[in-house]
């Protein structure tokens, strides 16, 4: 008997740390060592690199609080397991990263691991900047000591038990986590090789446009197949489905314009990715842009039609719905939007034929309809036109009928939208 | 669920019915008048009309504030509060988060130069006492508390003084109030030094209400603007107020 306890133990033992262990190891690769062709660039070169990076990677999303000084943290990331606070990465000795190196910085990037080798939770997306090669990270790290060192003690973060115990990770990264580099397609030509290595590594779209499953991980084999965006609930489009985001059928000077300027005569970009465009593509150079374009347009295209989550009206209620729905699309939306749903583009979206509407999620359209919105001011649209919030002229009754009433009228056919349904997006924060 | 959907979308898609058969119509009728965008600023910031107002002149029910004919300056500062999180209304924060300086510039600009008619004031049903308070400390202060009067610098005749000190009359009972309160609470902020977070804390609550009731019972003359100072003499200081 007690050789079995003893046996059980070390197995309670053994078998975590044969888990465990593994991820302390750092995997010294060959891309580990500094890129030969740094040496060829100048220092100055390498910062002015560093910081087109640093916007190609919207670092200053997370990593700079509203109003507060750039990149010296604060940010409330909000997670299904609790608030995670972006810390500080400016060159301050004590609270930023003034003490780091560059290969400190690599580490970070390339395996998820902070200065003293402790695990990095996925919020920051080093399960996408895995990819980054070791010359941009050099040169991200560059400017980031350029920044103007802040003294501000990084939040500690707000995680519910068991999610505050970092070591957890290591089971996490077992199972979702590999370091990897990006691999070049030889098939594809350059361009799209340059358009895969920013939206897959820096870009981080996967980070909301795939579905997170419990553990709140990316789940591969639905990449870019969208999502929604948990706790701030807005629905990230799946880019590789037609029924949705996907851009198989698009020019590519739309889908360039709407990533450099947040509008294009198809669609117009709101909520978290009014702020993509205004704190990241907006200043990306127009052959990254394009880049990017040529590849996410090849992604692979699905027409799965979207799966409804909620009650349809029989045939007789949807008639009275949709009736309603016309008389108030006529008096507060035909005037920008057009009685034939063809907007006036770019400043006012087309409806028909939008899929941003249309998708098995109506979450998007509800909150466009409650809270309206502005696209982002950028070089290509500095004076944006905006949308009116209704939230407080119309009814959640009134709501559901008109985005029901959008959802199936000129080539739209999506669910219809319950009262009940809007009133849950009321209450959720803004911010 | 999933059955019902299949039988009813195709429905539609195959045939109008006849209910929906005006909708079908409705875009070939609206084809033939091509669209035209009036390149405005009014039609750009129909987001800020829809609670404010037709040229941002307030909402009827007292609760969105007048925005129209305040001084520029000013309404750049409050656009640029809300958006960087120093005033907190999160619908407000979320419209302006990516519009740029220059954009809001032309916003406050566009609105300060609007002068629509004011309502009438608002009816009260404070007691004359209550009132008499308030036109006392509007008018002179309370020097026992280190209250400066409200006149001394949102202008004598109380429209604002451009381009950074807004109007007081014309607005709602409700409106200044919960502007104390944010101001008390420290959710409402401006540049430092904060003169009237300094203020708020030296005013009781019936003070504020008693000026509150007094401001939004008063009729606002015809043609009312910003008075214009080249150089402001405040009481105290305010970092909102070049000087």
């Amino acid at each position: 008997m007690k050789r079995l306890l003893l046996s059980l133990l070390l197995l309670a033992i053994a078998v975590p740390a044969v888990i465990v262990g593994p991820q302390f190891i750092d995997h010294e690769d060959e891309s580990d060592t500094p890129a030969l062709s740094t040496n060829a660039v100048s220092a100055d070169q390498q910062i002015i690199r560093g910081a087109y990076l640093a916007r190609a990677g919207d670092c200053m999303a997370c990593h700079t609080a509203r109003g507060g000084a750039a990149y010296a943290g604060g940010r409330a990331i909000p997670t299904p397991f609790g608030t995670l606070y972006a810390p500080n990465i400016t060159a301050d000795k004590e609270t930023g990263l003034g003490n780091w190196s560059a290969k400190d910085f690599w580490r970070a990037l390339h395996q998820g691991k902070s200065k003293d080798g402790s695990f990095l939770y996925p919020a920051f997306p080093y399960p996408n900047y895995t990819k980054v090669t070791r010359a941009d990270s050099d040169a991200l790290f560059a400017y980031l000591q350029t920044v103007a060192p802040v003294r501000q003690a990084s939040q500690p973060h707000d995680l519910r038990f068991p999610y505050n115990y970092r070591i957890l990770l290591a089971g996490w990264r077992v199972l979702y986590f590999t370091p990897g580099a990006y691999a070049p397609d030889d098939k594809q030509s350059v361009e799209w090789n340059r358009g895969a290595y920013l939206v897959q590594g820096l870009g981080h779209c996967s980070a909301c446009h795939t579905t997170r499953n419990a553990f709140g991980a990316s789940v591969a084999k639905s990449d870019l197949a969208g999502g929604l965006i948990p706790i701030m609930n807005w629905y990230a489009p799946s880019l590789t489905s037609d029924a949705e985001a996907g851009l198989g059928k698009w020019d590519n000077a739309h889908i360039a314009a709407l990533l450099k300027t947040g509008v294009s005569p198809r669609s117009t970009v709101f909520g978290p990715m009014a702020e993509v465009v205004s704190q990241s593509l907006q200043h990306l150079n127009d052959s990254d842009i394009q880049a990017m374009a040529v590849y996410l347009k090849s992604l692979p295209q699905t027409d799965a039609p979207p799966a409804l989550d909620t009650a349809q009206p029989d045939q007789a209620n949807a008639g009275r719905i949709l009736q309603a729905g016309s008389k108030i699309y006529e008096q507060h939306c035909a005037e920008c939007h057009q009685a034939n749903g063809q907007g006036i583009t770019p400043a006012y979206p087309p409806m028909s034929g939008n899929r941003a509407l249309t998708m098995g999620s109506a979450v998007n359209p509800i909150r466009m309809v409650l809270n309206g919105g502005f696209p982002p001011s950028t070089a290509g649209n500095p004076r944006p036109y905006g949308m009116p919030p209704f939230g407080q002229a119309l009814s959640d009754q009134e709501v559901a009928a008109v985005v029901s009433y959008i959802r199936n009228s000129w080539d739209n056919r999506a669910g219809f939208v319950s009262p009940q349904e809007v009133n849950r997006y009321r209450s959720i924060p803004l911010d | 669920m999933a059955s019902l959907m299949s039988t009813l979308m195709p429905s539609i898609g195959r045939r109008c019915w006849p209910a929906l058969l005006v909708l079908c119509l409705s875009p070939a009728l609206a084809a033939s008048a091509p669209a035209q965008l009036p390149d405005t600023i009014a039609q750009r910031v129909a987001a800020c009309t829809a609670c404010h107002g037709k040229q941002g002149r307030a909402s009827s029910d007292g609760f969105y504030p007048r925005i129209a004919g305040k001084p520029e300056g000013y309404l750049f500062n409050q656009l640029t509060n809300f958006r960087d999180g120093h005033r907190q209304y999160p619908l407000m924060t979320y419209l302006l988060d990516h519009l740029s300086d220059a954009y809001l510039h032309e916003i406050a600009a566009y609105f300060s130069q609007q002068h629509p008619p004011y309502p009438a004031p608002q009816t009260t049903d404070a007691t004359p006492a209550v009132l008499e308070r308030g036109r006392n400390l509007v008018m002179n202060g309370d020097g026992s508390k280190k209250i400066p009067a409200c006149i001394a610098c949102h202008g004598q005749a109380l429209t604002g003084v451009a381009p950074g000190i807004p109007g007081l009359i014309g607005l709602p009972r409700d409106y200044i109030n919960s502007q104390f309160g944010a101001w008390r609470n420290g959710v409402r902020k401006a540049k430092a030094p904060d003169c009237m977070a300094q203020i708020t804390q030296r005013l009781s609550r019936e003070d504020i209400n008693a000026a509150s009731s007094w401001l939004a019972a008063q009729t606002v003359p015809p043609g009312a603007a910003p008075a214009t100072a080249v150089t402001v003499k405040l009481p105290l200081s305010c970092g909102s107020v070049a000087e």
